[in-house]
Formats: C-alpha cells, structure tokens, sequence
C-alpha cells in the first residue's frame, strides 16, 4: 500500500489527508511537531479571550483520525533524504514515505530587531506562541503594557486579545494608515478609528528600534525608531507578517526560495514531493496573487487539490475568484474580487466608497474605468455573499448591475437594517460627479 | 430558579475578569432581595405587602443594575470575553453549587411544596408562599400557591435576564426583537392572562387554568377529562378554547413551521425556550457537542415523544364512552383516528423522505410505528377498562412524574450550569421533537452557509445551546437543516467571518452537500461534485 506522509497539520495538510482518505485507501500518516490533533489555527486567539477552549477549536473529534484511517505522529522532522525517501526525526527515529506533502505553514518574520529573541518577544502563530503568552501575559499585573509591532491581521488581533484581559496595549504600524498596503484609505481610516476607540494606544507611522531587556533576559522596555521615546513593556508581540517555516528542507535538495517551490500542480523539483499552503511558492504568482500565500482559504483549496493530483488525477492548482475575510475588533470585513489599496492600485481601477455615519460600516467597490466591469468589493460591517460575487465575477458584469442587485448578495441576518438604497443613492451622486 | 437569579452574575474569576465596584454593589442589592425572600421561608414574622414589593424591587434592581454596568459602556459586539474563565460558566465551583441549590429547589417546588410554606390541605399559607399572597390576590382574587410563586419568579427570571440579553445583543435586531418576543409571550400569556382568566371564573363557568401558547405535548394535561369537561361546560368560550387548542397542534403549528421553521415557537413564543434564552443565556456553551450526545438525544426525544403520544391516547381513551348515539367521538372512532393519522404521516415520510433519513432513523421511525400500532392492536383483545396493557391513570402519573417533573424541571433547569440551558429542550421536550421532525422534512427554514467563508474556528459550535455541531456543515459549505435547530441565531451572531445566515427560502436547493467549497475553481468543483 503506498504511503502517504504529511508533514503538518494545519488546514492544508488536513485537507489533503481527508480528501485523500475519500478517493483512495492509501495508508496516510501525519506528522506535527505542534499538537497531536489539528486545530483551527485562526481560533487561536478566542482561547486566550475566554470564548473557547482548546477542545472547542479542533474541528473534528479525536476518533476522526483513527475511524478514517489516519495516523497521527507527533514529531520534528530535522532532514529529508530524498533518495532513500526517508524523513529523520529530531529524535532519532525515521519514517519512510512513497509520495511526500509539505504543509508546514508559516512562522513570524522578524527583521533582525536587536532583542528580538528576548523572553516575552513573540509571534502569534503556533500553539506554543499561545502558551508563551499566558505565561508572560495572564493578566494586567504581570503584564502591564504590551507593545504589538506590525499592522496586519495578527497584529490587530493580537491588540483584541491583550485588550481583552484589561492589558494595555500600544500598537506600533509602520505604515500611516493600518494595514493601507491592503485597504483603501477610507477603510484604513475607519478602522484606525475602531482600534482608537477600543482603547488601544495606536502609533502610525512608528517603527521598532530595539528590544531592550532586563537583567534576567526579559523584555523590559522597546525604543521607537522615529522618536527615540521608550516604552516600558513586558511583552513584545512581532507581528510583522510571516514567511514558509521551511528552514528544516534547506539542505534536502528541495528547491526553495522564500518558500517550497512548487509548479502549478503543487509539484516541487523532485518527484513524489509536493508542497502545499502557507509553505509553498509558486514559480509564478498566479493572476493578483501573491507567489506565496498564506491564507487560510487557499491553504485548504490546496489541499484539495494535491489530494486529487496524489490520487492519479492530475490537477492544476487553479483558484477561482478571490476572496478573503477578517474582523478587526468589532467590524468585520469581507472580501470578493480585487480592490486594491493606494499602493498597488493599477491605473485602470476606480474606487467608489460609501461609509455609513455611524463609522462602523462602509464598502468599497472596484471597477474599471473604461469598461466599468466590476472587479471587486470590500464589505465592512455588512455580510455579502460569497455566491453572489462569484456569480458576477464570473459573468463579467457591470458595476451598475452590481449596484442594481446589490440586496440580492446582503447576507446580514434578518431584521438588520439594510443600506442598498442609500448606497445606490450615493453612486448615482458620486459617479455624476465623475461624468 | 430564584436561587439562579443572582449565582449567574456572581463569583468572576477576579484577576482577568474582576466585577467592577459598581457591579458588586449591585450584586449585594439582589443579594438582599433575596434573602428577604430566604427569610420568609423560616415563619420569624408577619411581612407585609411593602417587603413583599421590596423584595422584588430589590432583586430587579440589582439584576438590571449589574447588566446595565457589565455592557452599557462597552462598544456593542459579541460579549464572549472571559466566559470560560468564569466559574459559573465552566462548570466551575459556583457552576455546580448553582446546579446543587436550583435542583433542591425544584424537588421542594415539585414534591415538597408545604417546605415553601404551602397551606395543606386547603389550611392557610405560611412562609414564601403567603408571602405573595397579596400579588395573587390582586391579579386572581385568591391566594397564592407554591406554582404562583414560581410563576411570578419564573417570569421574573424572564424579563428581567431578558433585558440583560437585550443588552448584550443590543447591536442584533433578530436577537432583539426574539427577546422582547420572549418577553411578551411569558408576561401576558403565561403569566397575566391565566390569572386574569381565573378571576371570571364563578360558580356558573369555569375555566382551568390555560396557558394558551402552551399546546399539547408540551402541555400534555391539556386533554385530561377534567380540563376537557370544564371547557365543554363553560360554553362557548370553552369549546372555543378546546377548539384552539386542538388546531394549534393540527393546523397553525404545522403552517407557521413550514414557513419559518421551529423558531417560531422554540425561541420566539415559547416560555422553555423564553427562559433557556435569557436566564439560561450564560449557560449556552456547556451543551455537548460530541456526535455520541447527539445519537442520544435523538433516541431519547423521540422516546418521550411516543411515551406522550401513547399516554394521551390512553387518557382520551379512558373517558369516551361507547354509544355513538350519545356522542360522535366513541373509544373506536378516536382509536381508530389515532392509528389512520400515525399511519397516514408514517407513509407519507416513507414515501417521499426515505432518502432524506439516515438508517438508524428509518429503523427508529420503523420500529416506533409499529410499537405504537402493535399496542392500539392489543385494545381489541384485551380488557376494555385498560387501554393497551397500561392503565391510562399509571401512564399519565408516570409520564407526569418523569417527564413533567424530573426531566422538564429538575433536570431541565436545575442543571443548566452543567449540561447547558436547554437540556430539556433538547432531549426531553416532545412538542420539540414534533416540530423538529417538520422543519427537518418540511419547512422553508434553513441555516444558510456563506461560500467557502467558514474558518473552522469553532465559535458557532460552541454557542450552539442545541449541541448542534455546525462547524462541520459549515466548513464543508453545507446548510444547516436540523430537527433539533431552534432557530436563537446565536451561530450567526458570533460567527467572526459572516458565514451563518438564518432564512427562509424555497425547499428546493435546501440541503446542498458540496464535496469542494466555493473558492477553488469551477472545474475541479463540478468534477467533484458530480462524484
């Protein structure tokens, strides 16, 4: 029977071994360093926030593995011999493979900031990022301030957590405006506005100078770059994105660059092995897509994928439409299609954006100049469909028909407020304008 | 239930999650109130109408009180923070102390009401119950009972954690307007209006004591001779009355089901449901989620069900006469009804949901049929004074002892703190398994899932008061078509990526499994899907 190894067991590996399990009978083994059964990473933070606990955030049942057949290894691969087609422990034990999935995810990035191995210093990523947090941060009378560096999705959701058990938290973003390499400055305002409002202590365009320590090698204090001005702190939290946690492949002959290189059907340059996820880096980034990425949703449509590739139907990786989703404290936000932020912005996307007066909900729509072919929107503070969308990104249609069926993609739940007439009102003003 | 009222704001974990000075003062007015309360129990003295009002002022205040301070000040979202760290909400030691205290509380209630002060047989009140005696005499002119006392507690519970809900879910028009749905149904039907009904009553015309929102199986007394013959001799509006109550089972239920699910009852009008909602709010988390919970659920509801059906048969059955001269409805023409409606709504399931039904519900379905016809059958064989093998007087006392008593009550509500606010509703309540066998085959409700949206984060499993594990329909892009959903929206309302949608919709596309979720290209997702 062939076997089929897993290194990681995040949504992308899982995937792959459940879909796996469905189309054929291979035997199939994964392996993790970072718990024995697979959790949603992305619920990380509602344990440390009181809403679960770590039983609640594992999507299936431990006798899941055993009843599909699934084995589950808990282990840290330290090499790959691709010829005997071996994975050696860092324990000393070994386990052969006949196809091989790399699936190991992400780990955060850290640009070389002096401290930043400091005890109370890290990322929000792993289990054990988790853990280190309730050690260094339980409450506000060990941890008096923490200071969060880097304005992205972790970094927010790092300051929700922290606010959560009353933690003073002072946020250090790089940009002048959070997460404006993504979203358009409307958004990037109002939620600046969220984070304000929620008592967090926002610094714009501020970066992080250095990590100072104590004398037990404990993160006392950080000094920022611009001002010079030092913040007394007891935990760092580096939040400044993630990179392919690949630094175990390096010497197995596995081309790499940031990530595992992989071609279209998640193939990397030796046979039978394959890279999927957060890990994997396509030798070309497909269509708006970045090479690397490390998504959730892409991870699992990998996943997928690779599944049916291993199982003698290959397949290209091809994702559809775009689409992604967040919540920044109290707002959440979708996404379908492309709307870009200032920076990437290409000359032929127009923007029309609508904000509601109680600065908790605004959409933007993407559209072409010329053509006015909807190319994308980002919903905050409203629920779309993701069906919808699709739909219309397929069929190619127009910005106006988008508008005119706009209630038909409200997804909010029943007896909420609706805003399309308002919203379609204002289109109407605004694109006279532009006429 | 009292005995909750204050438990479930108190004992926070203090380091993370501290009661604000405000909130412990607040806890010591409904404190007090209660007490007052306790003190009655021990006869010291003659209170009067002003403690009485007190009591209640008291206990209001400091419940609207605490709520208010817990999250007016807060932005509006979901309020989650902490509920796992907190003892009463995680089984913690205040969680089992509250269980302990609310379970004594309902076996005094149910089988030792003089320990509240009830006056036996027919003697004064003493204690709690005279206590409110002077509420009771306001509203029915006659003294109170120990089922007064819980009535008004009970609908105190209601508004007043209701209007802590409102709070909470301040920022959620569904969750708002259900509340004060809840709310209404709860002080004027269950509460008011019976009381005001019992005021008519006089020599001439009587009434029992009816509930109207309140039907039959839940209600499962509502046929028993005595009520049946005290409807038929209070004329026209009796009969009217028996009349409704008879249609809310035939014909509105099944209609309001079909357009709007089981909600409509479940977490709108019903006062089960209105209580597990608001006081049993905190409690939501601790329902099992595991599929085991939910293999028993399944047999356990559907056996109380059958249990209510045979019991009410045997207790009609035992009063109707035999000459269809006297009367049309005869021991035969109702049996016989019985068995043509079961077998009529068994065939037609057959028939055309077969497919919908996994194997252990077509041998359960099966099985139960043919139990239920096989004891109908017994009738003609056996002794005419017993109906089945049973005595109609033993099932209707076991089936009020059991079921009536120790499930609904002292399973049902004392061990909210343990297995979560709506255990009864879940595994016990049969007008639960009748409208959850419609919405699961008939109805336009459904849970509708956002795309390929779904995280797998857990937080609609979790909140799920139901146990319904609807992450896993989610993450796999399935709508959530369930017997068991009651329709609160709580799924929705704290999913952090906007994937969960309660609606209405056509039945058509109503359950969609989906090999692939939306997201990945059209190719790959027909191929798999076509599987």
């Amino acid at each position: 029977m062939e076997h089929i190894v897993i290194i990681g067991n995040g949504i992308s590996g899982v995937t792959a071994a459940r879909h796996i399990r469905k189309l054929s009978n291979k035997k199939i083994t994964i392996v993790s360093a970072e718990t024995k059964h697979f959790f949603s990473r992305t619920a990380l933070m509602y344990i440390y926030m009181g809403h679960m606990k770590y039983e609640h955030i594992k999507p299936y049942e431990d006798w899941f593995w055993e009843k599909n057949r699934i084995e589950l290894k808990l282990g840290f691969v330290n090499q790959i011999d691709t010829t005997s087609k071996t994975l050696h422990f860092e324990k000393g034990d070994s386990l052969n493979y006949d196809k091989l999935i790399i699936a190991t995810g992400s780990k955060p990035n850290k640009f070389g900031w002096p401290g930043q191995d400091l005890k109370g210093v890290q990322g929000l990523y792993s289990k054990q990022d988790l853990d280190n947090l309730e050690i260094y941060a339980p409450d506000n009378t060990v941890c008096k301030r923490a200071v969060i560096v880097g304005g992205g999705l972790i970094g927010i959701e790092l300051a929700e957590m922290l606010h959560s058990r009353h933690i003073p938290v002072t946020f250090l973003v790089r940009e002048n405006s959070f997460w404006n390499g993504v979203l358009p400055e409307g958004e990037s305002e109002m939620i600046n506005r969220e984070i304000i409002r929620n008592g967090i202590d926002l610094r714009l365009a501020t970066n992080l100078k250095e990590i100072i320590s104590d004398t037990t090698g404990k993160v006392k204090s950080i000094i920022i770059e611009e001002t010079g001005e030092e913040i007394p702190c007891d935990v760092v939290g580096l939040t400044a994105g993630v990179s392919p946690n690949i630094n175990f492949i390096k010497d197995s002959g596995i081309e790499t660059n940031r990530g595992v290189l992989v071609n279209r059907f998640l193939e990397t340059n030796i046979p039978d092995i394959y890279a999927i996820g957060d890990c994997a880096e396509q030798h070309e980034a497909i269509g708006n897509r970045r090479a690397i990425e490390a998504v959730w949703y892409t991870g699992r449509m990998m996943g997928e994928t690779g599944a049916q590739t291993i199982c003698d139907n290959r397949l290209e990786y091809k994702p559809g439409h775009w689409f992604n989703s967040a919540k920044f404290f109290d707002i959440e936000y979708q996404t379908y299609g492309w709307v870009h932020g200032k920076k990437g912005q290409p000359d032929y996307e127009t923007h029309f954006h609508w904000k509601h007066e109680d600065d908790n909900k605004c959409i933007t729509i993407a559209f072409h100049k010329e053509s006015r072919q909807f190319l994308g929107i980002n919903t905050f503070g409203i629920r779309m469909r993701h069906e919808f969308f699709n739909r219309v990104l397929s069929e190619n249609r127009s910005v106006e028909y988008v508008l005119e069926h706009l209630a038909d993609a409200n997804f909010d739940p029943e007896f909420y407020k609706h805003f399309e007439f308002e919203i379609q009102k204002e289109f109407e003003v605004k694109t006279l304008d532009l006429i | 239930m009292s005995q909750k009222l204050n438990h479930s704001l108190s004992l926070a974990k203090p380091d993370a999650y501290h009661t604000s000075g405000k909130q412990k003062l607040f806890l010591a007015i409904g404190m007090i109130g209660l007490f007052v309360l306790v003190l009655t129990l021990f006869n010291f003295d003659e209170f009067s109408v002003w403690s009485l009002i007190s009591a209640i002022s008291l206990i209001a205040l400091g419940i609207t009180g605490f709520a208010t301070d817990a999250y007016i000040n807060k932005p509006e979202g979901i309020k989650n923070n902490g509920v796992w760290f907190k003892s009463i909400s995680s089984r913690g030691l205040s969680g089992w102390l509250t269980g302990l205290v609310l379970t004594l509380f309902y076996i005094v209630l149910y089988f030792y009401p003089y320990l509240l002060g009830l006056g036996k047989d027919g003697s004064e009140n003493s204690g709690l119950v005279a206590f409110f005696d002077p509420l009771s005499k306001l509203l029915n002119g006659g003294p109170a009972s120990q089922w007064f006392v819980y009535g008004t507690l009970y609908t105190m519970a209601i508004l007043l954690f209701g209007y802590k809900f409102l709070l909470k879910y301040r920022h959620n028009r569904y969750e708002q307007l259900r509340t004060y749905s809840v709310m209404f149904f709860q002080l004027a039907f269950a509460f008011l209006i019976p009381e005001f009904m019992a005021r008519l009553n006089s020599e001439t015309f009587s009434l029992p004591y009816y509930d109207l929102k309140n039907i039959w199986p839940l209600n499962y007394y509502n046929f028993e001779q005595y009520r049946v013959d005290s409807f038929i001799s209070a004329g026209d509006v009796g009969l009217g009355i028996l009349i409704f109550g008879v249609a809310s089972i035939f014909i509105i239920t099944p209609i309001l089901t079909y357009k709007y699910g089981k909600r409509w009852y479940c977490s709108w009008v019903c006062g089960c449901g209105g209580l597990a909602e608001t006081a049993g709010d905190p409690f939501r988390q601790l329902s099992d989620k595991s599929q085991v919970a939910w293999k028993i659920e399944r047999w356990i509801v559907h056996s109380v069900l059958v249990f209510v059906v045979l019991m009410t048969t045997a207790v009609i059955y035992s009063y109707l006469g035999y000459d269809s001269e006297k009367y049309w409805l005869t021991k035969d023409v109702f049996l016989l009804s019985v068995a043509g409606f079961l077998t009529l709504i068994f065939t037609l399931t057959m028939i055309f949901k077969r497919h919908e039904l996994g194997k252990d519900a077509r041998y359960g379905a099966i099985g139960y049929f043919v139990i239920i016809l096989a004891l109908i059958g017994f009738h003609y064989f056996s002794n005419q004074s017993k109906l089945f093998i049973f005595e109609a007087e033993t099932l209707r006392s076991s089936y009020g002892f059991l079921i009536g008593a120790i499930f609904s009550g002292v399973i049902g509500t004392g061990f909210y703190p343990i297995f979560g606010n709506r255990v009864w509703c879940r595994f016990g309540c049969p007008m639960a398994a009748i409208l959850g066998f419609q919405q699961r085959m008939l109805s336009k409700f459904r849970i509708t899932t956002n795309g390929g949206q779904c995280i797998s984060c857990g937080n609609c499993s979790t909140y799920c008061e139901m146990g319904i594990d609807v992450r896993a329909y989610a993450q796999k892009g399935e709508n959530i078509v369930r017997s068991s959903c009651v329709g609160c929206g709580i799924c929705s309302a704290v999913c952090p990526r906007g994937v969960l949608k309660l609606e209405n919709d056509s039945m058509k596309g109503r359950i969609n499994p989906n090999e692939i979720l939306l997201g990945n290209d059209v190719d790959l997702m027909d191929l798999l899907n076509q599987k």
